[in-house]
């Protein structure tokens, strides 16, 4: 099967293109870029005229929720969801119920994804045994199940002993840990940020230092142990710095940001609003200026969705007792081509921190359109008017603050090894 | 434009719907709210201690988190008016599902509930139940975990009033668990949309919350200053459960430096007043003989509350149509 | 409207009437406010010592659920017990019979008098329910949009007629 893609403009930063080109796709890899690859003669033509020519998004934090929580959604409905939103290619944390710390698991997420053939999902493994940060799993058989990497999700390994030698035991694999910086301590029950907005609403607040103690505590520990880590969702600019700060010395660190970090703030909140309850919390507009910066800079390398679906009535609760997280896949492109509307962060940068950069944190050659490449990409058209509601929103999860609002470009058309699986 | 936690507390003609929060709310309003209680404070002389605002109506209690004083305030209150009352001390799981608060205010609304007093242990509960009624229904937030407490604070600024008729003069020093406290919250956004000249919060660091100042007060931590100049000293409750030593290393040490004596009194202006929201906590933060002395007007505030909530109801429930 | 009232000389009849009833005990409430400053007039006729009582009548009105409390409600006063008293209720002017209503609810409230007798000065067609006077200084007809409103400024009774546009004085 060969396919031309005519007439769009291919964003590619990863091969430093951003222009009008043809795109010439034989079977599952790009074949041609710009010019037509000699003896090359089309089965089918799409006029991507007037949309962009993308990369496959790389989301590297998503939930899916299966298996355990199919209640709330399944590798099925997200993965079709991701398809729609141009995502190829996703990482999912562990906590599912059981949690992903065997290599039957690993196995089982996988091969479900291949099945289904919408998006690539890629598992990370438990980095302690059911997350409960005593001991340590199986770490290299994950690894050769197919985990990208290790991660403890969202709960916190207090033990610093336990997180040292998890780390050290990674790299003896050089496996990638994938860390959510926190003071179990600091954090306590807070649900949000610790400054004006906690004080005047009176709820149980996580100071900044809840997540900038826990960057020092694991940059100290990545040092010694040499364990390649991506600090996945952080949320403060001073963590931004001391992220860079470590770069700069050479430690073989990254980091990634939820989008709705570089959207909102923690005065967003307005009254008790649950659908801006995430963890780490929305910090203060400075933080935001802060990680948009970041970001712009290369500093902070990937945006995720930090994708969290959950049913409808897990919002309707007091602010301290509500579910946590946004259903975020639907969105994340869009969202991000806002910013650069908004002349926040340039085109390369944003296509950068969404393909080429989470691709390169996963150590996979993907996430650019180089002749030899994957055909994982997606069309944009930048725009389309649309609404996220019951009808456009593809995740199962209906938990978005973006959930009735009008929005600009959506993806058309994406495909997957050479094979359209949303258009 | 209003503070968010405000806006619903309005229908869409900006008159009062719920009373969720003082924060938002005009000094007309307030003032109004305060006046008409005046009327209902001699009420107990009456033969009948009753008049038929609420007649017809039914109000419910629906605490979440157990107060026998709060509710029985309400309930008289509410009887004074005329209205029918239910009490319902429920109590519900603290789950993320979460559905159980509201399938309780569903089955209650049922039932013809025209107006809830809510009282519960999280921030923002009564926001939730009044976002999620019809919109013939009021709420009136009796304490959302540390957010507001809104009739209290009415009936603490009505005490002030008995006493210190111009607001705009006054000095305030609230001294205490400034963090956990909704009652606090709630005096202070009142005092200053009544325009009193200082609101001095004092207390030891680890009970006053990050960037109280932007809700307009100056902070400090030594009370012996920090009184010189008030005018009315307000008290605030030490929970029992905060004396776990990480937030006040004991009770000796924080009376020493927080309790209210009758020497620290002295500091203050002469014709200070001292209040406590109550329930005291006699020798941890105030003395008793401050408690009890010719300066505390704490029972006048428990007399007041009645007055005060008749009055708050009355205003909720009243017609908004213009008098010809 | 030509109606030039005497309110002094209507008040002395009205005094003149009370008295010819011989009520034992007799006890005088006014309406706030017009009601009460012709209760305070009626008192010095009838040389009655203890000043008048004064109902605020905001909490028996029976359009609460429309139009909600008045802004500057006033505590009722009552100084002395109604209980087995001949309450003489004043008011200014009696027109659809719902203030009076609701006066009688309070006056209830307060205990249970021997009798209760009903003096208005201006007496106006246009009863909404059954209530009668039972003594009267002075009747008059309006138009339904005009309002017969009493004034008081430095002890001097007068009343005004009010019209939709224009405000006629009469005595």
């Amino acid at each position: 099967m060969r396919t031309v893609i005519r007439n769009g403009q291919v964003i590619d930063p990863g091969n430093g293109i951003n222009g009008i080109r043809n795109l010439y796709i034989h079977n599952r890899e790009i074949i041609g870029i710009g010019s037509k690859p000699a003896g090359f003669t089309a089965d089918r033509e799409v006029n991507a005229s007037g949309q962009y020519v993308l990369p496959g998004i790389i989301d590297l934090c998503v939930r899916l929720r299966e298996p355990g929580e199919e209640h709330k959604a399944t590798i099925q409905s997200e993965t079709r969801a991701a398809a729609s939103a141009g995502i190829t290619r996703m990482v999912c944390t562990p906590d599912t119920f059981p949690i992903i710390d065997t290599p039957a698991m690993v196995h089982m997420v996988i091969n479900r994804a291949q099945d289904l053939g919408y998006a690539r999902v890629h598992p990370l493994g438990a980095l302690t045994v059911g997350l409960q940060g005593q001991r340590l799993t199986d770490m290299a058989m994950l690894m050769d199940a197919g985990c990208v990497g290790v991660s403890n999700a969202q709960e916190i390994v207090k033990n610093t002993l336990v997180m040292r030698r998890a780390m050290q035991y990674a790299s003896t694999y050089d496996l990638p840990v994938f860390l959510t910086p926190r003071d179990a301590w600091l954090q306590g029950n807070g649900v949000v940020h610790e400054g004006e907005v906690s004080t005047r609403l009176g709820l149980p607040a996580i100071p900044e230092a809840a997540e900038t103690v826990g960057v020092a505590r694991d940059l100290a520990l990545i040092e010694t142990s040499g364990a390649r880590a991506h600090f996945d969702l952080i949320s403060c600019g001073r963590s931004v710095t001391m992220i860079a700060e470590a770069q700069d010395r050479g430690l073989p660190v990254t980091s990634s940001v939820a989008i709705h970090q570089l959207l909102f703030s923690e005065n967003d909140i307005g009254a008790f609003d649950t659908q801006y309850k995430v963890m780490p919390p929305l910090r203060t507009r400075q933080d935001k200026t802060d990680l948009i910066r970041g970001v712009a800079k290369g500093q902070i390398a990937a945006i995720c969705s930090d994708h969290q679906p959950h049913g409808a009535d897990s919002k309707l609760a007091p602010f301290s007792e509500a579910a946590t997280g946004i259903a975020g896949i639907d969105t994340l492109l869009t969202l991000t081509m806002g910013l650069v509307r908004e002349r926040k962060l340039d085109m390369e940068t944003a296509v950068s921190a969404l393909t080429v950069h989470p691709a390169r944190i996963l150590g996979t050659n993907a996430g650019h359109l180089g002749i030899g490449a994957q055909a994982d990409l997606c069309l944009y058209d930048p725009q389309k008017n649309w609404q996220l509601d019951q009808h456009t929103m593809q995740s199962k999860g209906r938990n978005s603050p973006f959930y009735g609002v009008k929005l600009k470009g959506k993806v058309t058309r994406t495909m997957l090894s050479g094979k359209w699986v949303y258009q | 434009m209003r503070a968010p936690d405000s806006s619903i507390q309005f229908d869409e003609n900006g008159h009062l719907k719920h009373f969720l929060t003082v924060n938002g709310l005009t000094r007309k309003s307030l003032v109004n709210i305060l006046d008409t209680a005046e009327s209902f404070i001699n009420f107990g002389q009456r033969e009948i201690k009753k008049v038929p605002l609420l007649r017809g109506k039914t109000l419910v209690n629906l605490f979440f988190e157990p107060s026998t004083r709060t509710r029985t305030t309400f309930e008289i209150a509410g009887k004074r008016l005329s209205a029918d009352v239910i009490n319902l001390n429920a109590s519900r799981m603290s789950t993320t599902k979460g559905e159980s608060i509201l399938d309780t205010v569903r089955t209650l609304e049922a039932m013809h509930t025209d107006l809830f007093i809510v009282r519960d242990k999280a921030s923002g509960a009564a926001h939730l139940i009044a976002a999620h009624l019809p919109d013939h229904i009021k709420v009136i937030n009796a304490g959302d975990g540390r957010h507001s407490h809104p009739t209290q604070a009415m009936l603490d600024m009505f005490t002030i009033r008995q006493k210190k008729p111009d607001f705009s003069r006054l000095k305030v020093a609230i001294v205490g668990d400034i963090l956990h406290s909704r009652v606090a919250r709630s005096q202070i956004h009142a005092l200053n949309i009544l325009g009193v000249d200082e609101v001095r919060v004092i207390g030891p660091r680890t009970l006053i919350p990050t960037e109280i100042e932007k809700m307009g007060v100056t902070t400090t931590s030594d009370l012996i200053g920090g009184l010189e100049g008030i005018d009315v000293i307000i008290m605030l409750r030490i929970q029992h459960e905060r004396m776990d030593g990480q937030l006040i290393p004991s009770e000796q040490e924080y009376f020493q430096r927080y309790g209210l004596t009758e020497n620290k009194l002295q500091l203050a202006n002469e014709d200070a007043i001292v209040m406590h929201p109550g329930p005291i906590n006699r020798g941890l933060e105030i003395a008793s003989s401050v408690a009890d002395g010719s300066r505390s007007v704490i029972l006048n505030q428990v007399t007041n509350g009645i007055a005060v909530r008749m009055s708050i109801m009355a205003k909720l429930m009243g017609g908004q149509e213009k008098r010809s | 409207m030509g109606n030039a009232i005497d309110i002094e000389r209507v008040i002395r009849e009205m005094a003149a009437h009370i008295l010819s009833l011989d009520l034992p005990k007799p006890l005088l409430v006014g309406i706030h406010t017009g009601g009460v400053w012709v209760a305070s007039h009626l008192q010095r006729e009838l040389d009655i010592s203890s000043r008048p009582g004064m109902l605020d009548i905001s909490f028996y009105r029976d359009d609460f659920t429309r139009v909600g409390l008045h802004p500057e409600v006033r505590s009722s006063e009552l100084p002395d017990p109604v209980e087995d008293r001949n309450v003489i209720l004043v008011d200014d002017v009696l027109y659809s019979g719902r203030t009076v209503r609701a006066a009688m609810n309070e006056i209830f409230s307060y205990g249970r008098p021997a009798r209760v007798v009903l003096a208005v000065l201006i007496e106006r067609p246009g009863r909404e329910l059954p209530i009668q006077p039972d003594i009267v200084g002075s009747r008059l007809v309006l138009d339904d949009n005009e309002q017969a409103k009493l004034t008081h400024t430095d002890g001097i009774l007068k009343l005004n007629i009010i019209r939709p546009g224009n405000t006629h004085e009469g005595t």
